[in-house]
């Protein structure tokens, strides 16, 4: 991973938050991601993945250390990120005064795409996730893995350079929840954006993830596996046996790599 | 796009025409306010009729009230009254709820000050009108922007506290403008509640209106009433109050038309009726 294709770079960043008398949601944490990388972060509840996530977005500052992406600090130089970031949260998040096209829309509405224009992208982008005959649908008459589904196209409509994604297929059933998934996995190769993946699934981080962090309690890397991909059974297993070891707290922080 | 164009009755679960549910009369109400008006008609035979003057006499009066140029312009006066009051406390609720939604320091100040107002009795705005304003149309207006400018300033406050932070957060991660994110995030969380707060206020302002204009004008339904009163005139009195009744539920109907074309979005199930 060369310097300068290293689009996120977190360096020994920690959050505290304001009456929680000092105690750490993320402590010390480093890592970097390369242009086109989709990186897995995996942990338990309460492990810090959410707060890791909302200052990679901008929403939150860091109490210490640094973050870039792209080379700008995504809290400090919030504006300059618009149209740049696309985020696939863990609800869908949908306005429900809105049908299911102007959803889509909303991004590239915000980034002032001319009507008709931002109109034609989203529904190219729900015809692409399956949705074209619910276009006009309002959020109501929508399931919810066609929500989640128009959450993803509304992420994916920008053309985002970084795409961000907080358990997003977490509330869905088991099906569902694999159907969308592998069409995200897709849209992800597509794009070539970069991702940063929150999951609490070992299976989907292994499925999705290139590179897979486990996070400790508070946010810190327990274990790194790298591998593209297509890993051999044996190799799936010996990489989930460390999961689960450095969830359990019974792995100290390592780095391997898993190849086919 | 060809699925965008379909039909919209033929799309989820808000067919066209359950949007215009409202304007099919609902049987009930006929039925109880025809029996009032039978009720009122029999107790009118054994009662003398200047307490109970008899249906067909009231139906007449109420009718001489539109045939005349000077009666219609009192009726108008009200109802200019009540929608000029309820404008300009719309427009201050509306700053100090936003105000008071952005600065919780502003709040825990002006909040009291509403709570204050709310005990006032409307009576006593209307001597305060009269003592501290000459122009009687201002009166009146002063009257009815402060009795029902606590109600509009907490209800449209609710509405924005009641915002989804979700929401919020996902419109911000897109770095909108604040005017964007006025545009689709809080008026549209917010109308709901404002077209909630006029049917509210609405019926509140039909109320005092009359009051003020009863003590402090020389106009108006209210000043009819009290020359019915005056004159001991019954039927006088009960067309008069018929006519700001019309005016209440036809301006009710018309924000309900709003609720239908500006919540469409919503279930049908979950619609005002």
């Amino acid at each position: 991973m060369s310097g300068s294709a290293e689009e996120i770079v977190f360096d020994n960043v920690s959050k505290v938050f304001p009456g929680t008398g000092g105690a750490y949601a993320v402590r010390n944490l480093s890592f970097t991601v390369a242009r086109g990388e989709l990186v897995a972060i995996l942990g338990k509840t309460g492990c810090g993945k959410s707060t890791t996530f909302n200052i990679l977005a901008g929403l939150i500052q860091p109490t210490e250390g640094r973050v870039l992406v792209k080379g700008h600090d995504p809290f400090r130089n919030f504006d300059w990120f618009r149209g740049k970031i696309g985020i696939v949260f863990q609800n869908d998040r949908l306005m429900p005064w809105r049908t299911a096209i102007d959803n889509v829309a909303l991004g590239l509405e915000l980034n002032r795409v001319p009507r008709t224009e931002r109109l034609e992208i989203a529904a190219r982008w729900l015809e692409r996730l399956g949705l074209g005959a619910h276009a006009e649908d309002y959020v109501h008459a929508l399931s919810g893995g066609m929500r989640q589904r128009v959450s993803m196209a509304r992420a994916f409509a920008i053309k985002p350079d970084i795409l961000l994604c907080d358990e997003p297929f977490s509330a869905l059933d088991e099906v569902t929840g694999n159907s969308l998934r592998a069409e995200f996995l897709e849209l992800v190769r597509e794009t070539e954006a970069t991702g940063i993946f929150i999951t609490h699934s070992i299976g989907e981080a292994i499925q999705l993830g290139r590179r897979i962090l486990v996070f400790h309690r508070p946010a810190r890397i327990a274990y790194e596996a790298t591998f593209d991909g297509m890993t051999s059974d044996a190799e799936r297993e010996h990489v989930r046996a460390n999961i689960l070891r450095a969830l359990s707290g019974t792995a100290t922080v390592s780095k391997e790599e898993a190849r086919p | 796009m060809a699925d965008a164009t379909e039909p919209a009755g033929e799309r989820g679960e808000t067919p066209r025409n359950a949007r215009f549910g409202w304007m099919k009369v609902k049987l009930e109400s006929v039925v109880a306010l025809g029996a009032l008006a039978v009720l009122w008609q029999i107790v009118s035979y054994f009662v003398p009729h200047f307490l109970f003057p008899p249906v067909p006499e009231i139906a007449s009066r109420f009718v001489d009230i539109f045939s005349h140029w000077n009666t219609i312009d009192d009726a108008l006066a009200t109802a200019a009254h009540i929608l000029l009051g309820l404008a300009g406390a719309f427009v201050l609720g509306t700053v100090l709820a936003v105000l008071m939604g952005r600065s919780e320091r502003l709040q825990r100040y002006v909040h009291p000050l509403l709570n204050f107002n709310q005990g006032v009795p409307a009576l006593s705005w209307v001597v305060f009108a009269i003592i501290w304003f000459k122009g009687m149309e201002f009166r009146i207006f002063f009257i009815m922007v402060m009795t029902t400018l606590p109600a509009f300033s907490f209800q449209i406050l609710d509405a924005y506290r009641s915002m989804s932070k979700d929401l919020f957060e996902m419109t911000v991660s897109f770095r909108p403008s604040r005017l964007d994110l006025l545009r689709t995030l809080i008026v549209p969380t917010v109308v709901p509640g404002i077209l909630t707060a006029w049917k509210v206020n609405l019926g509140n302002a039909s109320r005092v209106v009359v009051v003020a204009e009863l003590v402090g004008s020389t106009g108006g339904i209210g000043y009819e009433l009290l020359e019915q009163q005056q004159l001991f005139d019954m039927a006088g009195a009960i067309a008069w109050t018929l006519v700001l009744v019309a005016f209440v539920l036809v301006v009710q109907r018309v924000i309900t038309l709003l609720e239908d074309l500006l919540l469409d979005y919503r279930p049908v199930a979950e619609r005002a009726r």
